[in-house]
């Protein structure tokens, strides 16, 4: 007993020089690994902050009345016109490809027997048309609907490309969606003696709407940014399109001519403003509705 | 009764139906693509085609080698994955592990908008503000392979954090805490214990940023400056395969129309090879 | 009784945001010795055993004051936390070898350590292998991924890697609670083993187990120590009502 109280002391003393700096090659390891990390959130957040900002306070400036008059000359260099066509081009696109997508996401969730070699062969092409670069699209629409279809560089072909690129966008955000609504609801519909489309239709989409929903306007974003798909499908014309079958240019091919004749770099800045704050307010709604769904 | 029987089997057809589109789609575009590609590359030559080192579709007789557009893109790629994945890396370590949860709030909407920027916007941003950068650098054009793996590796950088991210967040916190149980500093149990658990998610994420990267079109023509020789330095200006196409198609016919569908073609193949790829780690991911 | 004090827990009270999970804790563990924390689930004693390695600090809203001393020396203040950890290994409930080789698993600490040399590591590798008692089951498949393994393995594995790093106090939190009653016995037979030359604190949902392995128990009840004493004497006497009741199974 009085030889452990005695080499109390002495143990204290041994394990106080213990607690200093641990092992050096742990902490200087830690201290790079870490400024690494804090370096390269620093530098990821500073350019996309920069990025916006620097256009935003170049391209301000220019945002004239000029810009938006209804006429397109190449004075005035107006982009009223293609946001009247980007603003066409997405309702179009979107009409084709909600209804394809929701109903294959349906289908996938709702209906498909699980072990469906049909439904495995599905998913490999929603991926494989998700992973496809939107200029073979472009390359795509260019030869089946502008060459095979002989519908010319029109609204139409446009936007049927466009609603093939966004349609794995949507039918994975409707699954999600469709996937998180509760069995306890489809039982509770069943058992009311509804049937399965009245259950899919009253109940489940219903409660699929927020997740759904923001799939769509995540499609919104990518269709009004998309530049490649369009060129050779939408083609480039400066004027309003007149119908269907008329071509017409969106505000980013707008925004490329304008940028790639480098005769109007304001006006360029200016477009990429108002491009900039398009999908900037299609991400923040897009973010709220999550948020809101993450919520519940 | 009847009625809604009949309603309720058309709808499931209807359903099955819009569900084969996707198949029909990717069906349509290989055959169209095939089609309208491969017969150019048989009259030029496979190898020629391929392999060969001219493009020069004006000259009599004219030449089709799209070697230094497939090499002018793997470059372009493979400097935006040394650029994008590290930095996207350690950008999802920092999400992951290292960010309070409030900050987390703030910053995860912002990687969803980096993804959402249109890539015009980039391209146009490295026009204006990368390109006068880079002519800082003696013997530099400005438009050149550097500042397209810049401009690409910052672009991929969305896609490779959110899917390092979400696949550091799969792994069991045993892992971590055993790690630090034996001692191990914080940093030292994310990276030797948590991070070579995620390994096949990360290396996923690395894949799908190097198909995004193969397959950009708009911001890399704005500022590769598109010179169709085979590079010399990173310095110097670099055409991609992507660039190829939009560049020449608005006026190409006859054989150097259809030689530019085949130039997408092998991209296609570029682009099926990395999905395929990119599957089966992902699949290889989720056992583990 | 010449046992010299490993740890002296000192009024330590503990709470996750407004509940109170350990209220009010006074205990000294002895030297090379096992004392089994024994009680219902929820009770707190997982929470005490997290406490004395700080495994808690990563608990978010977890606070706590009093006093842990390790050789008379706070842990809550001016020691390292890594340094304590080191001090003290930990085994958790569920086997959890990192998703690497079975060497690597069991290098992790000393590499974490410091120590690079290959000959030293191996020379680590296999001791730690040998008093897990795992060697021979292990020494030809060292470069094989330790996933591999089946689970009673696996947390011997895990063992050997807390001894690894020389540790003074292994705390072990439920340790065979997802084993099978073979592997159970292999791991309890090496406890015995283990307690030559370190500390040894497990938490044990298993009464017989307690019985069987331990020399001193604490029984918790609603995050208290109802009752701290030589396990033998614990079980056959018990002072406290609750005590015995939760022995005899009236309760938990």
């Amino acid at each position: 007993m009085s030889s452990r109280t005695m080499a109390l002391p002495k143990q204290r003393i041994r394990t106080g020089r213990r607690s200093n700096p641990p092992e050096p090659t742990q902490g200087i390891q830690s201290l790079v690994l870490r400024v690494l990390v804090y370096g390269a959130a620093i530098c990821t957040f500073a350019v996309l902050l920069f990025l916006i900002g620097y256009i935003l306070i170049r391209g301000i400036p220019y945002l004239t009345p000029d810009l938006f008059s209804l006429e397109y000359t190449s004075e005035n260099c107006s982009m009223l016109p293609s946001i009247i066509t980007t603003v066409e081009m997405t309702l179009l696109s979107l009409v084709i490809a909600i209804p394809v997508s929701v109903f294959t996401a349906v289908y996938l969730v709702e209906y498909a027997k699980k072990g469906n070699k049909l439904v495995g062969l599905m998913r490999l092409t929603t991926e494989t048309l998700s992973g496809i670069p939107s200029i073979v699209y472009g390359l795509f629409g260019m030869l089946f609907f502008v060459t095979q279809l002989h519908w010319k560089l029109s609204l139409l072909s446009g936007s049927l490309t466009l609603s093939i690129m966004v349609l794995p966008l949507i039918m994975r955000s409707t699954e999600e969606a469709l996937l998180a609504v509760p069995d306890l609801y489809r039982e509770a519909s069943f058992g009311l003696g509804a049937g399965r489309l009245r259950t899919v239709f009253r109940i489940v989409l219903p409660s699929a709407m927020p997740g759904i929903l923001a799939g769509i306007i995540l499609a919104v974003g990518r269709i009004v940014g998309e530049t490649a798909a369009l060129i050779y499908t939408a083609g480039t014309a400066t004027e309003l399109p007149s119908g269907l079958f008329s071509s017409g240019r969106t505000l980013a091919v707008h925004m490329y001519c304008l940028s790639s004749e480098g005769l109007h770099t304001d006006q360029a800045y200016a477009t990429a403003v108002v491009l900039l704050l398009i999908v900037l307010a299609m991400n923040t709604i897009s973010a709220l509705i999550a948020r809101k769904l993450t919520k519940n | 009764m009847k009625r809604q029987k009949i309603l309720e089997t058309g709808m499931s057809w209807l359903f099955a139906l819009c569900a084969c589109m996707s198949i029909v789609a990717v069906v349509l575009i290989c055959v169209f693509l095939f089609a309208n590609g491969v017969p150019a590359m048989k009259e030029i030559g496979f190898i020629k085609f391929l392999l060969g080192t001219d493009w020069a579709p004006k000259n009599q007789p004219a030449s089709y080698g799209i070697l230094p557009m497939i090499i002018g893109s793997l470059c372009v790629t493979i400097g935006a994955v040394v650029i994008g994945v590290p930095i996207g890396l350690l950008t999802a370590v920092f999400l992951s592990r290292f960010c309070p949860k409030k900050l987390h709030s703030v910053l995860e909407p912002l990687v969803q908008l980096m993804a959402g920027i249109p890539s015009i916007i980039y391209g146009f941003f490295g026009l204006v503000v990368m390109v006068p950068l880079a002519r800082m650098i003696p013997g530099c054009t400005g438009v050149s392979m550097l500042t397209a793996s810049v401009l690409l590796g910052i672009m991929i950088l969305p896609t490779i954090i959110n899917l390092s991210e979400s696949a550091l967040n799969a792994v069991p916190d045993s892992y971590y805490e055993g790690a630090l149980a034996l001692g191990a500093t914080h940093e030292r149990s994310v990276f030797f214990a948590v991070l070579p658990a995620a390994k096949s998610g990360i290396l996923a994420a690395a894949v799908l940023g190097i198909g995004r990267a193969i397959g950009e079109t708009m911001a890399v023509i704005m500022v590769a400056g598109n010179q169709a020789r085979i590079p010399t330095s990173m310095l110097k200006g670099i055409r991609t395969m992507t660039a190829n196409i939009v560049l020449e198609m608005g006026y190409a016919t006859g054989l150097h129309r259809q030689a530019l569908i085949a130039t997408g073609v092998v991209l296609f193949v570029f682009i099926l090879i990395i999905n395929l790829t990119f599957s089966i780690l992902k699949k290889r991911g989720e056992k583990v | 009784m010449s046992m010299h004090t490993k740890y002296k827990i000192q009024d330590l009270n503990l709470h996750y945001g407004t509940f109170h999970a350990l209220k009010n804790i006074n205990l000294e563990l002895p030297e090379k010795e096992i004392t089994a924390f024994i009680g219902p689930s929820g009770c707190g004693k997982s929470t005490l055993l997290k406490t004395l390695n700080r495994m808690n600090d990563l608990v978010e809203g977890c606070s706590i004051d009093g006093t842990v001393l390790l050789d008379g020396e706070d842990i809550f203040d001016r020691m390292d936390v890594n340094v304590l950890r080191r001090r003290v290994g930990m085994v958790f409930q569920k086997p959890n070898p990192f998703p690497m080789s079975i060497y690597d698993n069991i290098a992790f600490g000393p590499r974490t350590h410091g120590i690079r040399k290959k000959a030293k590591l191996d020379e680590i590798v296999e001791k730690s292998l040998r008093d897990a008692a795992i060697w021979d089951e292990v020494k030809d498949r060292l470069d094989k991924s330790a996933l591999g393994m089946s689970g009673g393995q696996q947390q011997r594995l895990c063992i050997a890697r807390a001894l690894a790093i020389q540790p003074e106090v292994l705390l072990m939190d439920e340790p065979t609670s997802a084993l099978d009653p073979i592997s159970t016995m292999k791991v309890e037979d090496l406890v015995q083993e283990l307690k030559r030359e370190y500390t040894i604190v497990m938490v044990t949902h298993n009464m017989q187990q307690a019985t069987r392995v331990s020399d001193k128990t604490a029984f918790f009840l609603l995050g208290e120590v109802v009752e701290f004493n030589e396990t033998a004497e614990l079980f056959s006497m018990p002072k406290d009502q609750r005590t015995e009741n939760y022995i005899t199974g009236r309760f938990g």
